[in-house]
Parts: C-alpha cells; structure tokens; sequence
C-alpha cells in the first residue's frame, strides 16, 4: 500500500467536485477571523489565492521577492488562456477541454484534478471580465478566441500578447482590494528560505527581508507555496532571472514528495541563443503557430549559403523548402504540441538543416499568413486585381494587429525585420510539469503545507498544452485551494494564534543563518554564475530534449561534483545585512544544484518516452509511427513522488499508480 | 567594443552616494543591456569589489523591474524598449555610458540603481480596482457587449508595466501618466463605471500625498514609456477627475 493518498473523491467523474463541495467542513465567517494563511510567492496562483482567501475573511500574508506582486514571472505569459465556454460553437465542451489536457499531457496526469480543471475553466473568464481585464474582441462586441498547439477548437482567450500581464493584473488589483482593507499583509522584497513544522503540521516560515537581511519569523496556521517552476536549473530558459525553486526544494526537504521532476517543457518557439554571454531565453509566443510555417531548406547547399550570408531565405523558392511539421504531421502541421514540436525542430538541426551560425535554429515563415491576409482584406474592401504590393500592406497590418508586440519584440533582439524576412526560432526551456506532489485538495505531504499553480505536479502530467498554464494557476487560486483550504482550517478554529518563539522557529531560524554566514564567509574563488552556467549546461546537453541511460548517469554524477565544488569554492560578496543579489543567488544555485541531480535521477528511473520526457531508448521501431516517441503504459502509468533523504542520489521513490476509468490510454497521434 | 561606465554607487539609503567608474572590454553588439552588466559583475565579483546592485527580473520587458536612467534618458537611448531589452548595438566602440537610478523623491534609493517604488503600491491600493469578489459567481463573461474599440482603448492604457520611467523623465517627478493609465483602462470599461467617481479622486489623492509633481505637459513622460502610454490618458484622468469634483 502506498504512503500517497491522492483522497480524490468518490462517484462519476462529472459529479466529483460537485458532491466534494457539497460535504466539506467550512469555516464560519467570526471564525476565519482568528485563521492566518501565509502565501509565498504572488503570480497568477499565489495573488488569486491570497485575495480570495483574504476576501473570505482569512488573514493573508503574502510574500513576493520583487518590489510588487505584479512583477511575477506569470506576466510574461504571452498567448492565452483557455476556457471551455464553446463561445464559436466549434464543440467545445468541458469533456473535450479535459480530454485535450490528459492526451496533450501523454496520459500521466490525473483524472479528476483535470476535469475539476476544465469544470472551473469557464468560471475564470467570467471574473476576470468582471474585474475590468481587456479581454480581446470582435467586431460585434464579444470575446474573441484563437487557437492554439494540440487542440482543434478555438477555446483560447487572449488580450494581445500580453494575456499573463493583463490577468496578473486582474489578480493584483483584487489583492490591492484586499491589503487596503487590511485582510492581507503584503510582504515585497522578502524571500523564504524555510518552513517551520510543529507537531508535523506546517505552522509558518522563515524569511528573509531581501533589503535589510533581516531574518524574520511568520506564523500561520496554514502555508501556501506558489512559488512557480524550477526551469531555471537549465540555467538559461524563458522563467524570470529569479525565478526558483527555493521554496519549493525546502518544503521538499522537510518532508513534501517531489513528483516528476523530469517532465519539463521544452518550448519550440524562442529566440535562438546568440552568444556564451547570454543571460536567458526570450519565447516568442506559440500563438505564431496559428499564421507562422514552420521550414529549414531542403538543401544542405542552401543551409551552407544562408549561413555564410550567400543566400537569404526568402531567395529559397518553394519546393527548396522543407514544412517539416506539415510533412510529417499532415493533421496537425504547424499546430502539434509543443514537445513535438520541439524535437522535430532538434532533429532536423541534429541532422545539420539548422539555418543560423549556430546550427541551432529554424524558420517561422509568415509571409503565407500574410498573402492569405491581403487577399482576403482586398475581398472584403472591394479592391479588385490588387497587386502584390498592395496585397502584403493589407496582410501585413492583419498580422501586425494579431501579433504586433511580438515582432517588435523580435525586431528589437535580433535587430531583424520579422515582416520581411522569417524569425529564426529554437526550443528552450519554459515550464515544469513536475513539481511538488499534491493531493486532490492541493495538500503536500505536509499537513497544513498546500501547493498550487507551477509550482505543483498535478494537472499538466508529461506536458502541458497551450494556454493551460494560466488557466491552472488562476483555477487553483480562485476556485479550487479557496473550498479545500476551508476543510483543513476547520479543525483550527479553536487554536489560536501561533507563537513563534517555539523550538521549532528557534531551529529553523538557526539554520538558515548558520547558512548565510556560510555563504558570506567562505572567501571562494568563483561567483555563484560560475557554478549556475555549469550546471545549465549539464542539464541541457544530457537532460535536455534527449535522455539516454549513459548521459543521464554521468549528468547525475557530474552534478554532484558540481555541488560539492560550489561548498568549497563559491564566493559570496558583501555582508548579510544589507540588499544582496549574490547572496540571494547563491541560496538559490545551491538548491538548483540539488535538484538537477534528482531530476536526473528521476528521468533515469522512467525508461519510457512520455510528453517532455524523451528517452532515446524507446521509440516506436516501425510502422506509420516509426521513430515517434514510444510510451510504455505497462509499467510506468504512474506519478514519481521522491522523498527526501539527505543526499538527492538517496531519495527513495514512491508510486502513485495513475487510473484512467473516463479517457481510453491511446498513442498520441497528431498525424 | 570597449566601454567607460559612470555608475551611482549607494550603500543604502543613509548613503550621500556618489559616481564611481568602471571599464568594460570585448563588450558584444548583441548583448543586452543588462549582460553588459552581468559582465561588469563578474568582473566586480572576481576583483573582490561589490557588485552593482540593479533590479531586473523577466528579462523581456514586461515585468517593470529595470529602471536605469542610461545618459540622461530613462531606459536608454532605444525607443518602446525597457533597459533589458536595450541592446549594445545603440552604443559604439569608445563611448562613455552613464548610468544613474530613478531620480524622484517619491521613489528614494535603497542601494546603487536600485529605488523603492511602493508608492506605486499605495497608489493603486487607493482604487486601481474594481470592488468584484473573486467566488466567480459574477454573470457571463459575454452579457455585456464592450465595442472592440473601448477594449482595445483600454488594453492600451493596460499595458503599463508600472517601471516609473514616466516619473523619472518628468521634470516635476509626476505620476499622471500612470495613474491616468490605471485610471483610463477602467473609465473605458463598463464594469469600471460603479466606482468611477471614488476611483479617480482616491487614486490622485494618494499621489498627491506620495510628493508626485503636477504635470505642465512637457510630454517627456509619452517620449520615454517603454509601452508607447499615451498622453490621451492623462487628459482622460483629468476629464474623470473634473466630473467626479462636479458629482462629489
């Protein structure tokens, strides 16, 4: 019997939030009065989270390490967010939005967390419209949708290409409601470094105030964590430069399962890499998918000449180009999921069709789009035999409309002209599937200790669709965390508050000080950058896109001796007690330099090839889908939950066998 | 390329500050801004000097961290761009770079380039919001029809990410470029309508009482916002502000 109890409700799957809500315990109103909930980290998840629950009558403190909580990495979501509303009529419906999840996700997430999913999924867009968020819309004066990689409806919401910004915006002006009525005690600029468990419960946690360095103790009688992905252990990716995965490996470490750490998301549309200089990945939203053509020429005399500057790709007529989503995915084309998107791009510059000096890049066409566009426009306008010139203005502002932000986005990094000639794009780094586990009620563990949006495994499973991310976090700290919180509080309500001069806190202070001053008096010889870049490059080039038994055996090895160098020889400038950037790295480096070893670990342990995770060892040997991704439902149909002890090479692995009874378990096909 | 930097170094906020210079070498045309400092840090860290504290997050001009006043011009000399995204390729080889932080009473310095900018905060706690509770219990998100001109009006003046570089080029240190934002995107709005009147007097009262300057529409503000933010919001603000005066 496993430890993991995954407590998802009885009954049909249609009906099992429903009867959930139904027979929970609730809090009377003068009783939430007397609860505090502490909620690190104010993105999409944490900010929805911590203004409900404050708007219930909760006592919130919230935690941000920037200055406000509308600085979170969730604002750089770009494309959009899906809701099953079927406003186009297109069937859509929350079976086939929960359907889409669970067959993008390769099978190997939960059932009922994701139908709960796509049931709330509506909902969010009726409050974000209620809270003045400038959705996009027609003509007409209703919302408009697009579509996006893996789906063939138009479920997703969008504003611009600025969708993350504007619903973390939402969020933020519903926490600004609450911290000026005082329900929620906004802490900026502080970042936890541990939770504090007394008689097994989560009962608070030690921060440290990033301005002052001060180290400062919080009780609660519940903690959130919601403190996103953990992509920067590549070092380079598309998360913010300080996003991490400090509270989330701490948590790890007192006791929360980590799941699968390996599913992470290699997304196919960012700006290649330019130099060894480089700070981190920008991602060119996938909505490009929808008008962009994805090619590399067909030529390896054409490849040569663009990169020596010969041959400039539009000079590289039609049948010199190879579609190659188009030609190995015939229903899908340019709109597969992103993991298969994102090896196909790998294979084809493995094969040496990449088209920059790199080798690591392919084209994002859109002068189709734009010529489709152009003469659609001239219909419409009554131009009749307009020439070419006229036809591209036309389509050019269609594409401007759509996707305008991004190619002055693109123009500015690249020093391009995306209109003119194609954007080059390559994967990079963008989510994590994996996170700490969680039960049907976003409970660690821990008892006490919750954890939602990226930050948590459960809705996503081997990878996560389009548009998806947003819906989860906003999902879990709007509608799901606010009932299941209410549940576990219930018993609480005679506890009063939590003092923090308890042993516990006394320990946990201790030691997160004990580890400051290690850090500020260790006089190494190289920069915490140094060790980060190494670690970066072991993940990618042997963790990345491709796994294999050998690589991932010697990543693991080589992480350790990459962690056991940074003890001795990492160099932490300034003192503790003022604003300290490196200092605030090198806490951060340090757990990124245990969990790389996990994830590895945890990649080498599921020798099949599911969603992100690929294994070189299974594929598909013939047939139509010949060299596509081999899934092995027989013995890996399960969530990894790793528990910690001590060293990451030791942590010990327990099953939470997942069960399909609503979605038959079938290949992914997208051709 | 080779370049001078003219860097605030300030201990804290107690700190009298002062200019400091620094040379940088093998600088990239395609480096960002902020990898040209990344360099300048390492190159600190291995001297056994003390970095340069700046803030940044996303990297990809959207959060409103950055915020360095790049000589003499917030964000740089770039147009519609963050300092992150400000590249090296608007700079040449032997150039001399100064690089200061926000300068406004309203935004003091905590150390180097970085500024605390909480009254941003406190502004928007005034009433940069629409009082609906988030139980999702509100009607459907298509019952009220908002012409794609007024939503597209209003994602315009949303699209502030709040840096304060309107503050920081305005010679009176105003904040009316972004309060007017806040306060247009909901004048535009429906749903923004309830509160109108509470709305924008509440918001103008917190800046006033933050030390924000008035704006004599120099127009600096629509020149230096990385987001194109026009001036039309301000006008709004005003418009919404005089009607509330006359209804309150």
């Amino acid at each position: 019997m496993s430890v993991l109890d995954s407590k998802i409700p009885a009954g049909p799957i249609k009906d099992k939030w429903t009867s959930y809500k139904d027979k929970i315990n609730l809090v009377n109103p003068a009783n939430k009065r007397n609860i505090d909930v502490i909620v690190v980290g104010t993105g999409l998840a944490g900010g929805s989270a911590a203004a409900t629950l404050a708007e219930l009558g909760y006592n919130v403190k919230a935690f941000a390490y920037q200055d406000s909580p509308r600085r979170a990495h969730s604002i750089a979501a770009q494309g959009g967010i899906n809701a099953a509303k079927n406003y186009q009529g297109d069937g859509d419906s929350t079976y086939r939005l929960f359907y889409d999840t669970v067959k993008g996700g390769d099978y190997r997430s939960r059932e009922a967390n994701v139908y709960r999913l796509a049931e709330v999924s509506a909902n969010i867009i009726d409050q974000c419209v209620a809270q003045g968020v400038p959705f996009a819309r027609d003509y007409g004066g209703l919302l408009d949708n697009r579509s996006f990689g893996g789906v063939l409806v138009s479920r997703t919401f969008y504003a611009k290409g600025q969708t993350g910004q504007q619903l973390l915006l939402g969020a933020y002006s519903a926490m600004n409601r609450q911290i000026a009525r005082g329900k929620i005690e906004m802490h900026n600029r502080h970042e936890m470094l541990d939770v504090v468990k007394i008689d097994g419960k989560a009962r608070g946690i030690i921060a440290r105030n990033l301005v002052t360095g001060e180290i400062e103790r919080h009780s609660a009688h519940a903690v959130v964590i919601a403190t996103g992905g953990y992509g920067n252990v590549y070092f380079l990716s598309t998360n913010a430069m300080g996003s991490n995965v400090t509270a989330a490996w701490k948590i790890h470490k007192k006791g929360a399962f980590f799941a699968n750490p390996c599913y992470t998301q290699i997304h196919p549309t960012c700006i290649p890499r330019s130099g060894d200089y480089q700070s981190k990945l920008t991602l060119m939203s996938e909505s490009l998918r929808n008008d962009g053509r994805i090619w590399v020429p067909k030529n390896m005399e054409d490849v040569m000449a663009i990169r020596e500057g010969r041959k400039k790709p539009t000079d590289l007529s039609e049948d010199e180009r190879d579609y190659y989503l188009e030609r190995r995915y015939p229903a899908f084309g340019n709109l597969v999921p992103r993991d298969v998107a994102s090896r196909a791009a790998k294979e084809r510059c493995d094969a040496g069709y990449g088209v920059n000096a790199t080798g690591e890049a392919v084209y994002l066409d859109f002068a189709s789009a734009i010529e489709r566009y152009g003469k659609e426009q001239a219909k419409i306008q009554g131009i009749n035999n307009p020439s070419a010139a006229k036809v591209y203005e036309l389509g050019q502002a269609i594409v401007e409309a759509k996707y305008g932000n991004l190619f002055q986005m693109y123009e500015k990094i690249v020093d391009e002209n995306p209109y003119k000639t194609p954007m080059m794009i390559y994967p990079a780094t963008h989510y994590t599937m994996g996170g700490v586990w969680v039960d049907y009620n976003l409970m660690t563990t821990v008892p006490g200790l919750y954890c939602i949006g990226e930050a948590n495994f459960s809705d996503h499973g081997a990878n996560r669709l389009g548009a998806s991310a947003l819906m989860q976090g906003l999902a879990d700290g709007y509608f799901v965390l606010p009932y299941t919180i209410g549940d576990y509080l219930s018993d609480d309500i005679r506890t009063g508050k939590i003092p923090t001069d308890s042993p516990e806190f006394d320990q946990a202070e201790k030691e997160v000080k004990e580890k400051i001053d290690f850090f500020i008096n260790n006089n190494g010889t190289k920069s915490v950058d140094h060790f980060h870049k190494r670690l970066g490059k072991v993940m990618w080039d042997k963790v990345g896109m491709a796994r294999n038994e050998k690589g991932l055996k010697e990543a693991m090895a080589e992480i350790k001796a990459i962690r056991e160098e940074f003890w001795k020889e990492v160099k932490v400038p300034g003192t503790a007690n003022e604003l300290n950037p490196e200092l605030e790295k090198a806490g951060r480096v340090a757990d990124f330099l245990e969990l790389g070893e996990l994830f590895a670990k945890d990649a080498l342990t599921r020798n099949e090839s599911c969603g992100g995770h690929f294994r070189e060892e299974s594929v598909e040997l013939d047939g139509e889908q010949k060299g596509e991704a081999k899934r092995n439902d027989q013995d890996y149909a399960y969530v990894s939950a790793w528990e910690y002890k001590g060293e990451p090479a030791d942590a010990v692995l327990h099953k939470e066998e997942l069960e399909f009874n609503d979605i038959e378990l079938k290949q992914r096909s997208y051709k | 390329m080779n370049l001078t930097l003219k860097i605030w170094r300030q201990k804290d906020a107690n700190d009298k500050g002062k200019m400091v210079d620094y040379k940088v070498t093998d600088i990239s045309e395609h480096m960002s801004f902020l990898e040209m400092m990344d360099v300048l840090n390492e190159q600190l860290v291995a001297s056994g000097d003390e970095p340069v504290a700046f803030d940044h997050d996303c990297r990809e001009g959207i959060c409103g961290m950055c915020s360095m006043y790049i000589n003499g011009e917030a964000h740089g000399p770039d147009r519609g761009v963050t300092t992150c995204q400000l590249h090296m390729r608007m700079f040449k080889d032997g150039d001399t770079i100064t690089i200061e932080p926000w300068r406004a009473k309203a935004f003091p310095v905590i150390k180097d380039l970085v500024v605390d900018r909480t009254s941003f905060e406190r502004i928007q706690q005034a009433g940069g919001y629409i009082s609906v509770n988030t139980s999702g219990n509100t009607q459907d998100a298509n019952a009220i029809p908002i012409s794609k001109v007024a939503a597209d009006e209003a994602m315009d003046a949303a699209t502030c990410i709040g840096c304060g570089a309107c503050v920081a080029s305005c010679k009176n240190s105003s904040a009316m470029l972004f309060v007017g934002a806040k306060v247009s995107q909901y004048a535009l709005l429906p749903q923004g309508q309830v509160e109108a009147v509470e709305r924008v007097q509440n918001m103008v009262a917190q800046m006033d009482l933050e030390g924000f300057g008035n704006c004599t529409n120099t127009g600096a503000c629509e020149v230096e916002c990385p987001k194109g933010i026009s001036l039309e919001n301000i006008a709004r603000m005003n418009r919404e502000f005089l009607r509330a005066s006359l209804k309150g």
